[in-house]
């Protein structure tokens, strides 16, 4: 255990060059277009001073440049939109109309394969389970806990109980969930507080992952005490914004907390539930490594992701695993339009 | 752990005028609120604690006995902690090197996108131009691209660079040892804005519409608004958005082990802990103590981040 | 090291920095000239001219075994000059493919699976090794060995490490002490895991979960009994699809194995019912051996490394493996092994020379002497190989009678052998019939 600083000090150099880096794009960019409209207005003045000395007709107010303000704000982001995602999905969807070396185009070959396939209607209902459960009672939990808990006692201390998952690698997270699923055979001593439980209550042991439907139930937990974390925290911060004069005068009327959380809380925090349960969604949709951890899709618990992630990555059918993960862009497609409407909505309202 | 946050109980000091029978009331139900929350904490916790237990328990012991045999049979060892954090290997001494790493990889993957974000998120939301409704869905919908998918072109970008109808575009980066750091902060960037993009402009475009005509009406710029106004008033969703991608970031394996590769000049703390399990996944019990070596900064940033989420923020500036 | 700092303070200093940097580069290389001259770096003349050059490897071996690789080379660097530089990594497969695509592969890789090598082969990114490795590789290996790195008669790469998966792991201490013996035909190990039954105890004990490899171990299995109920021939056509999965006589192997492995009155010793093989740890399916619930566990020499601390591994000690028996002896001694063959997507010379050296005599007892390492090629000497049951292997390996087959599920498509093969026998320990699976899998193969 030698450790030698001098050996680490070209990090701490990178990192440097790397803040360094930030602060001149983002300060660069903010300064920018503080001077230059400045220098715009500036000008402006004098002409409009010129223009009234010499008793001449004023220049016509020019619109104001918002196109280019939106694409100086906008640009760092696409710039690397299109390198990092929009390169990659064009890629992504031309692969999938080829064959798995990706030399030769086979046409709508791999999305044949996809619906031809028997296993893959069973990996559709489970990805549809997993994506209208997890996004439901993980944004359920985190609710109920955000605002039992928001001003409680030990506020900080009981949400890390909660947040802590969230801060569990992947890893970390598969190895607490197999202890607990984990089976040892009948009068043999459980190593898994599952069957521990079940057990004492004078049951039989059970191997929990083998039996469909129940086992992606069970991954479904894994994934909702994860992410109940995301929804705690968001929905958290959301509740600490609603205007603390519209909470006081709520409660000088005497209103009850039920009231007060049908009332006031939920349409304030409204906008926040929906980017959690629209983001839970989508993470659902791509969630691939638990289940990868837990059976590896064994048993019927396969669903899209890691099943494209197999394809693309194991099998080394990159034909089929883009169909596949052009499948995933096609499932977004509802979420979308919902979004759209509330975006409408919201510029209406 | 001090937080900003008043400890009040649920608004049962706060009226004195109520009667009787709803103090009443409101005590009880204050106590069913505690009681659930315990639950949920309990529930939520548990699992994490056994392994926590587990983590002190010596490996046969791990691989054969349920960790609450600890409390009537206590055997207690720090072996895993020893292997985690001094290890056997030769490249396992070096954890504070990988440390290093994983702050190196860290912070500026959590700096770039969140300040990208916020002036795109801005943009889209407060700057009438043409099409941007399209473009912030468009933005949104790139949430769903895989980043599995995204890694074989990013890397040729970083690789080979860009090359358009056998032009040169862009050069190869051409990066060594630390300086490959660069491209994980470039893909961890590219990874997060759409998520990023789509959290803030929530946030931002529900500030009140009055706020914003009253600041132009008095000549402030974009630039002025953004910096003055919106940033103070964001500063919590900044803070959440802040925790998620260094969580996320802090956790990742596989966009490290593509673009930095897995030697300790480069490799951040997760490609070391995978490597705790052996070539042949067998030495899993280490892990028990990798997961709670590692969950240590997550929780101080957690912590340290809390008292961002205050009450009051929003009303306070728009009274003042 | 001296690179990567002449490169950050060109990018720092400019001119200066560069003069500093050819400097420190030039003392580097001068302190190992000096060295190449020393006597013991005589054998490693041959390798010499390309000092200063660095050489990336690629692999899966991680932690202790990636130390002990860098110490098997270290008088290979000293000698000639020539860096090393090896990167271990728990994804090998997943991203080996993704690094080669992104245009930023390694100069070598140790690919485990003739099937990928292929893959990579097919796709035109592979360099067959030049003639001083070839040359080398054929002195070293058997062509039973060869012919998985050769495609379409081009030769990609020599082995490298090895291992022999016919081994049945079992406890001398308890044998000795319940009078059983060692079987050496297929009827006595069934007759033994009655008698062995009828003491109350389930004579075998399995496990197939391998996280996101689960069903790994029953693939074994099968390939073991294929290549032992019928010749190496079929089982070459089964690896090549010459015969369809579903063919009988792969069904009258999957059902052989069944035989053991879904017998309720044989297994799971120790964890339960057949069931309880498929969550099982294939790491830990063997350890009730030393807790006396279980006394048959057919497992490769690799399993050497998952018993607990202080158990002995050796013929008097508490645990030890046998070969797992033939089923018809007129067949000779058919083997089932895996191992890595040392791939180039380079051909620069110094990428050449590691190759070489890396299939050589030298390499070989220089990687054996720090342990735990086993290999089929014929110059390594027997005396420098220190555990036991490696030991065997070796013996098994360099054995004339041996017919040696590589493990078929790292020989077929990645689509079949890293998945519905797997897959398929998880399902098939799960309960479902032979027939169903075979099907399942022969329509998976990519056609």
């Amino acid at each position: 255990m030698e450790f030698d600083f001098a050996e680490e000090q070209p990090k701490f150099l990178m990192l440097m060059y790397g803040l360094i880096a930030f602060v001149a794009v983002v300060g660069g960019l903010l300064l920018l277009l503080d001077v230059v409209p400045a220098w715009f207005a500036r000008r402006r003045e004098a002409q409009l001073v010129a223009a009234a000395t010499s008793g001449a007709p004023l220049p016509r107010r020019r619109k104001p440049r918002e196109g280019l303000f939106a694409l100086f704000f906008l640009l760092p982001t696409l710039l690397f939109l299109v390198v990092g995602l929009v390169v990659p999905a064009i890629r992504t969807t031309l692969l999938s109309l080829m064959d798995s070396g990706s030399t030769n185009w086979v046409g709508l070959r791999n999305y044949g394969w996809l619906f031809s396939e028997d296993s893959i209607v069973r990996v559709l209902i489970n990805t549809l389970i997993w994506v209208l459960l997890v996004p439901l009672v993980a944004t359920a939990f985190g609710l109920i806990y955000a605002v039992l808990v928001d001003r409680a006692r030990l506020e900080a201390l009981a949400k890390s109980l909660i947040f802590l998952p969230m801060a569990i690698s992947f890893v970390g997270a598969s190895i607490i969930w197999k202890f607990v699923y984990a089976y040892r055979g009948d009068g043999q001593e459980q190593i898994g507080l599952l069957n521990q439980i079940v057990v004492s209550l004078g049951g039989e042991p059970k191997q929990w992952l083998l039996d469909s439907p129940l086992n992606t139930f069970l991954l479904i937990v894994i994934m909702i005490w994860i992410q109940a974390g995301f929804a705690m925290v968001v929905l958290s911060a959301a509740i600490k914004a609603i205007p603390a004069d519209i909470v006081e005068a709520a409660r000088l009327d005497g209103v009850s907390p039920w009231q007060m959380f049908w009332q006031i809380t939920m349409p304030s925090i409204r906008p926040a539930l929906i980017v959690v349960v629209v983001t839970l969604s989508i993470g659902t949709l791509k969630v691939f490594d638990i289940v990868r951890t837990a059976t590896n899709g064994n048993y019927d618990t396969s669903v899209i992701a890691s099943e494209m992630y197999n394809q693309a990555f194991r099998y080394g059918e990159n034909g089929q695993g883009s169909a596949l993960a052009v499948f995933l862009f096609v499932l977004v497609i509802p979420i979308v339009i919902y979004q759209i409407r509330n975006l409408r909505q919201q510029r209406e309202g | 752990m001090t937080t900003a946050t008043p400890t009040v109980g649920t608004g049962v000091q706060a009226t004195t005028t109520t009667t009787r029978v709803s103090r009443v009331r409101k005590r009880l139900n204050s106590r069913t609120a505690t009681l659930v929350s315990i639950v949920i904490a309990l529930l939520w916790t548990v699992p994490t604690f056994g392994l926590f237990i587990s983590s002190f328990r010596p490996e046969d012991q791990i691989k054969t006995t349920g960790w609450w045999t600890f409390f009537s049979d206590p055997q207690f060892t720090l072996q895993n902690y020893q292997d985690v954090l001094f290890g056997s290997s030769s490249s396992s001494g070096q954890l504070a090197s990988y440390f290093i790493n994983s702050l190196a990889i860290t912070i500026p993957s959590v700096l770039f996108p969140t300040a990208f974000a916020a002036l795109a998120a801005y943009a889209l939301a407060w700057i009438n131009f043409k099409g941007r409704d399209w473009l912030y869905i468009a933005i949104f919908a790139l949430q769903i691209v895989p980043l599995q998918m995204a890694l074989v072109p990013l890397l040729k970008f970083f690789s080979t660079g860009v090359t358009v109808a056998g032009v040169q575009v862009l050069p190869a980066w051409d990066l060594v040892d630390e300086q490959k750091f660069a491209q994980v902060w470039f893909a961890h960037t590219c990874f997060a804005l759409p998520f990023a993009v789509f959290l803030l402009h929530n946030f931002i475009a529900q500030l009140p519409s009055d706020l914003m005509e009253a600041a132009r009406v008095d000549g402030a710029t974009h630039p002025k608004i953004f910096r003055t106004i919106v940033l103070p008033l964001i500063t919590p969703a900044l803070a959440a958005f802040g925790i998620f991608q260094f969580l996320w970031v802090w956790n990742d394996l596989l966009v490290a082990l593509i673009f930095a590769g897995g030697g300790n000049e480069t490799a951040p703390l997760t490609v070391r802990l995978a490597e705790m399990a052996g070539t042949r996944g067998n030495e899993w019990q280490r892990l028990t103590a990798g997961a709670f070596v590692s969950i240590v900064v997550p929780l101080i940033v957690f912590l340290s981040l809390q008292r961002y989420f205050v009450r009051g923020l929003l009303a306070g500036s728009v009274k003042g | 090291m001296a690179f990567a700092r002449s490169r950050q303070a060109l990018a720092i200093a400019g001119v200066l920095g560069l003069a500093l940097g050819v400097t420190a580069c030039g003392t580097g290389n001068d302190k190992k000239s000096s060295k190449a001259s020393s006597p013991e770096c005589a054998a490693y003349e041959k390798y010499q001219g390309h000092d200063g050059k660095k050489v990336t490897i690629y692999s899966s071996i991680r932690d202790i075994e990636a130390d002990r690789l860098a110490q098997s080379w270290k008088q290979f660097e000293d000698c000639t000059g020539i860096k090393i530089d090896h990167e271990g990594s728990p994804e090998f497969e997943a991203q080996l493919p993704v690094r080669v695509d992104g245009g930023n592969a390694p100069d070598l890789a140790f690919i485990p699976q003739p099937g990928l090598l292929k893959r990579f082969v097919d796709a035109g990114k592979l360099k067959p090794v030049g003639a001083d490795t070839k040359a080398m590789a054929e002195a070293n290996y058997s062509p039973d060995w060869l012919k998985y790195s050769t495609v379409d008669g081009k030769f990609y790469g020599a082995p490298l490490g090895s291992n022999v998966k016919s081994f049945v792991w079992y406890s001398p201490k308890m044998f000795k002490d319940k009078g059983w013996t060692i079987p050496t035909t297929w009827d006595e190990l069934i007759k033994l895991s009655d008698t062995i039954a009828a003491t109350g105890m389930k004579p075998w004990c399995a496990g197939i979960e391998s996280g996101d490899a689960t069903g790994w171990p029953a693939t074994d299995w099968i390939e073991d009994l294929m290549l032992r109920m019928t010749s190496p021939e079929v089982y070459d056509q089964w690896t090549t699809h010459g015969i369809p999965f579903n063919d009988p006589q792969v069904a009258g192997a999957v059902d052989k194995a069944g035989m053991i492995l879904k017998n309720e009155k044989y297994v799971n010793g120790g964890f339960g019912n057949v069931k309880s093989i498929a969550t099982t740890a294939f790491g830990e399916a063997g350890l009730p051996i030393t807790k006396g619930k279980c006394a048959l566990h057919r497992q490769a020499s690799f399993y050497a490394n998952q018993w607990p601390k202080g158990t002995k591994v050796a013929e008097d000690g508490d645990v030890f493996a046998f070969y797992f028996p033939a089923v018809d002896p007129a067949k000779g001694k058919p083997v089932l092994g895996g191992g890595e063959f040392v791939a180039a997507f380079a051909d620069r010379p110094e990428v050449q020379a590691v190759q070489t050296y890396l299939a050589s005599g030298e390499y070989a007892n220089s990687r054996a002497k720090i342990g735990d390492w086993v290999s089929a090629n014929k110059k390594l000497d027997l005396n420098n190989v220190p555990n036991p049951v490696d030991k065997l292997s070796v013996q098994i390996l360099q054995d004339p009678k041996t017919v040696f087959r590589f493990d078929g599920s790292d020989l077929m498509p990645a689509a079949v052998g890293a998945g519905t093969f797997w897959k398929g026998m998880v399902s098939w320990i799960n309960g479902k019939d032979t027939a169903t699976v075979l099907n399942g899998i022969e329509s998976s193969w990519p056609k």
